[in-house]
């Protein structure tokens, strides 16, 4: 998979052996999510391909975050929300009834949108998750390995016992990445991982995105067409119907969407006319 | 509208600041107001409590050391070889034995002696007190009054002393001590947190991090606020009606065969600790689950997104993040407890014991109990006892309360830096 130390028992719900090029790892169909009586996402229906980076862009409202955090369970969290449909992870379907939404998140990792770190050490940050999950290697090896590779590593090694919240902005989020690796999930979701951070620490995430495709699956939600278009190789475009419904209206590779949209509200969006 | 124009023109705009600024100083001498009338009423309190504790008693002696050893007016001044025949020859014969019994003279320290001739022989008798401030301006009755009273002295006497605090219980306010009572209060209190403490915090975590946003968990949650404003003699009766009478066999100790005196029934320890829990019980569960409300849900989804547990994520992220308020409103809920004496009074604590509590299927009394009990006779001396012990019991808390805070902050420290 990749040559992470972490040596966490993965329990897997069928996982390919030989890695075809182009292998759907998540296949969402017919995927409709209510919170309460208000349908906020409509048949959404797509794949997300294995060790691609898919980008979720949109105008606020038409249910982005809520269909990313369809992908990983975190819906459940939300009192009152539905989810209809199938999402299928490596063809088994996430939403049965045998499923634990638990281990779903550790294997599908998510990245939040406001860096949040622990309030706790960074060395910390990235020993808990594997630990609860029953990690029984180097702990030490591990913290580094992963912020080697969310490339934080070089600007903290010195003060790893030092308190998580007083990084910077963008070395929080580069932590929270690098707190989603450590669990050595497969699929990494990110719900606008730079929209807080400055155009420089943007730069790095994106150059780290581009580094983690080798090994992971990342789906990211962004407002920023020019990094949707630098770091992804698919590009899923959503619109509201006019009950506020969101809606996937276009999805194809992310040159194509954006060198030649298919519909005409994609054009209008991708080129800034509303949105 | 047109910019600047829709706030109304320069003079305007000036009457509206000057407005704004008056109502600004205005309110903020309301604010200094009350703040000075809440010192003050503060101030009057403990000043009029630590007038008691400290002045001038006017004493008269059943006998006079003059008239046991010529030419020595205190027993103080007695010699050793004095004390002894003193004790030896006017104890009476039951007491001289007791005495003897327990340890004989011969070996008994001079301090011993002397507490010995004082109160059995001597016995020295309150006749007047007066408070701090009385004692410093009103000299001149304090000798009038010793005029009239042949065979009176006056000394000037702190009620608050190191014997105060360890001596049992006692007729004579001379003698009278709160031992007794603190250490009944302390089991108490003991009681109150081991039984208030994890139930309250549990129901709240189950409350505010479980329980589903439901008719009934909201009525619920009502409840349980009402509760907290329920007058506290009614927990007094409820304790009655469930500790003491219908929960006896355990209460009373009988079901471990462990109690001490069977005549506590079930009103001991464990009845008056657990009627104390059930009253700080809502206090604890409101405040803890203010506690969790205020954890950002960012923290919870976090834990969650590297696949924590729920129960993972309550206990090595929220609980640790909140720990130092929900110990903050245990502290205040255990400080009101240990305040309390109406419920304590309804379940039947001991108004008068001199037996140290051994264990929590013994009789009690507490310190609020001994203080009501004091400042409700007349004698003059019981007031200034009382006042004594009102003090005891402040320091108490403060010390209880810094105790617990520095605890809390430890712990809070000790969580925020794991590493
Ligand atoms: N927890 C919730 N409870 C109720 N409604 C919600 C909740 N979260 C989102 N919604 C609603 O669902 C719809 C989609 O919200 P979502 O957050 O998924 O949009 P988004 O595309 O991520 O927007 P943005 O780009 O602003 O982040 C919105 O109308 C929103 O009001
Ligand atoms: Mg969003």
């Amino acid at each position: 998979m990749n040559n992470h130390p972490a040596a966490l028992a993965l329990h897997h719900l069928g996982a390919a052996t030989d890695v075809p090029k182009e292998r759907p790892i998540l296949q969402l169909q017919q995927v409709n999510i209510h919170y309460g009586q208000f349908h906020a996402v409509k048949d959404a229906t797509f794949d997300i391909l294995e060790k691609h980076v898919t980008a979720f862009i949109g105008p606020s409202g038409c249910g982005k975050s809520t269909v990313l955090r369809s992908i990983n369970r975190m819906n459940d969290m939300i009192r009152g929300s539905r989810m209809e449909g199938k999402i299928l992870f490596n063809d088994h379907d996430l939403y049965a009834d045998q499923v634990d939404p638990v281990l779903i998140r550790r294997r599908i990792g998510m990245v939040f949108q406001k860096p949040n770190p622990f309030p706790k050490s960074i060395h910390e940050n990235i020993a808990w998750g594997a630990r609860i999950n029953g990690y029984k290697g180097d702990f030490d090896e591990l913290v580094e390995q992963s912020l080697r590779q969310a490339a934080l590593w070089d600007e903290v090694k010195d003060k790893l016992k030092q308190n998580a919240l007083r990084l910077s902005g963008g070395q929080q989020q580069r932590l929270c990445i690098a707190r989603t690796i450590a669990v050595q999930p497969e699929v990494i979701l990110m719900d606008e991982p730079a929209s807080a951070l400055d155009p420089i620490a943007t730069g790095r995430i994106e150059e780290l995105i581009l580094e983690l495709k080798n090994s992971y699956t990342i789906v990211i939600v962004t407002h920023n067409m020019g990094q949707a278009s630098r770091v992804s190789d698919h590009t899923a475009f959503f619109m509201v119907d006019e009950k506020r419904t969101g809606y996937l209206q276009e999805y194809a590779p992310t040159e194509q969407l954006f060198l030649n949209p298919q519909h005409k509200k994609t054009e209008q969006y991708i080129s800034g006319k509303f949105g | 509208m047109s910019g600047m124009h829709a706030f109304g023109k320069a003079q305007d705009i000036a009457a509206l600041m000057n407005r704004r600024r008056a109502n600004a100083v205005a309110w903020n001498l309301v604010f200094i107001l009350s703040t000075a009338l809440a010192v003050l009423f503060l101030l009057l309190l403990v000043c009029s409590i630590v007038d008691s504790v400290f002045g001038y008693a006017v004493l008269t002696d059943e006998i006079e050391p003059s008239a046991l050893v010529p030419a020595k007016s205190s027993v103080g001044d007695f010699s050793r070889q004095e004390l002894e025949e003193v004790a030896l020859t006017r104890l009476s014969s039951g007491v001289l034995r007791r005495v003897e019994h327990e340890k004989p003279i011969a070996q008994r320290s001079d301090k011993d002696l002397r507490d010995l001739v004082e109160h059995y022989v001597v016995k020295p008798k309150v006749l007047r007190t007066w408070g701090f401030w009385d004692s410093l301006t009103k000299r001149a009755e304090v000798s009038a009054f010793i005029a009239r009273n042949p065979g009176s002295y006056a000394s000037f006497r702190s009620w608050l002393t190191p014997s105060f605090i360890v001596s049992d219980q006692s007729a004579d306010p001379l003698r009278a001590g709160i031992r007794t009572a603190l250490l009944g209060s302390l089991w108490i209190i003991m009681i109150t947190f081991l039984f208030a403490f994890p139930v309250g915090v549990g129901a709240a975590i189950y409350l505010q991090e479980y329980a589903l946003d439901t008719r009934l968990n909201r009525i619920l949650k009502l409840n349980i606020f009402n509760l907290s404003a329920v007058p506290s003699i009614i927990y007094g009766l409820l304790g009655l009606a469930v500790f003491v009478r219908a929960m006896e066999p355990f209460t009373s100790g009988a079901l471990f065969r462990s109690f001490t005196d069977n005549t506590a029934n079930g009103r001991t320890i464990v009845s008056g600790g657990l009627t104390l829990g059930l009253l700080v019980l809502p206090i604890i569960i409101i405040n803890t689950q203010e506690a969790l409300k205020a954890v950002p849900d960012s923290l919870r989804m976090s834990a969650y997104g590297v696949g924590a547990t729920k129960w993972q994520t309550i206990w090595y992220q929220v609980l640790p993040v909140s720990v130092d308020r929900i110990l903050t409103g245990t502290i205040l809920a255990l400080s009101r407890a240990l305040g309390e004496t109406a419920p304590l009074v309804v379940i039947g604590a001991s108004t008068f014991i001199s037996v140290d509590p051994s264990g929590i299927f013994s009789k009690f009394t507490t310190l609020p109990i001994q203080i009501y009990q004091w400042s409700a006779r007349p004698q003059g001396a019981y007031r200034n006892i009382a006042a004594a012990a009102i003090v005891s019991l402040m320091i108490l808390l403060l010390l209880m309360n810094s105790v617990a805070i520095h605890t809390r902050d430890k712990i809070a420290k000790k969580k925020r830096l794991e590493s």
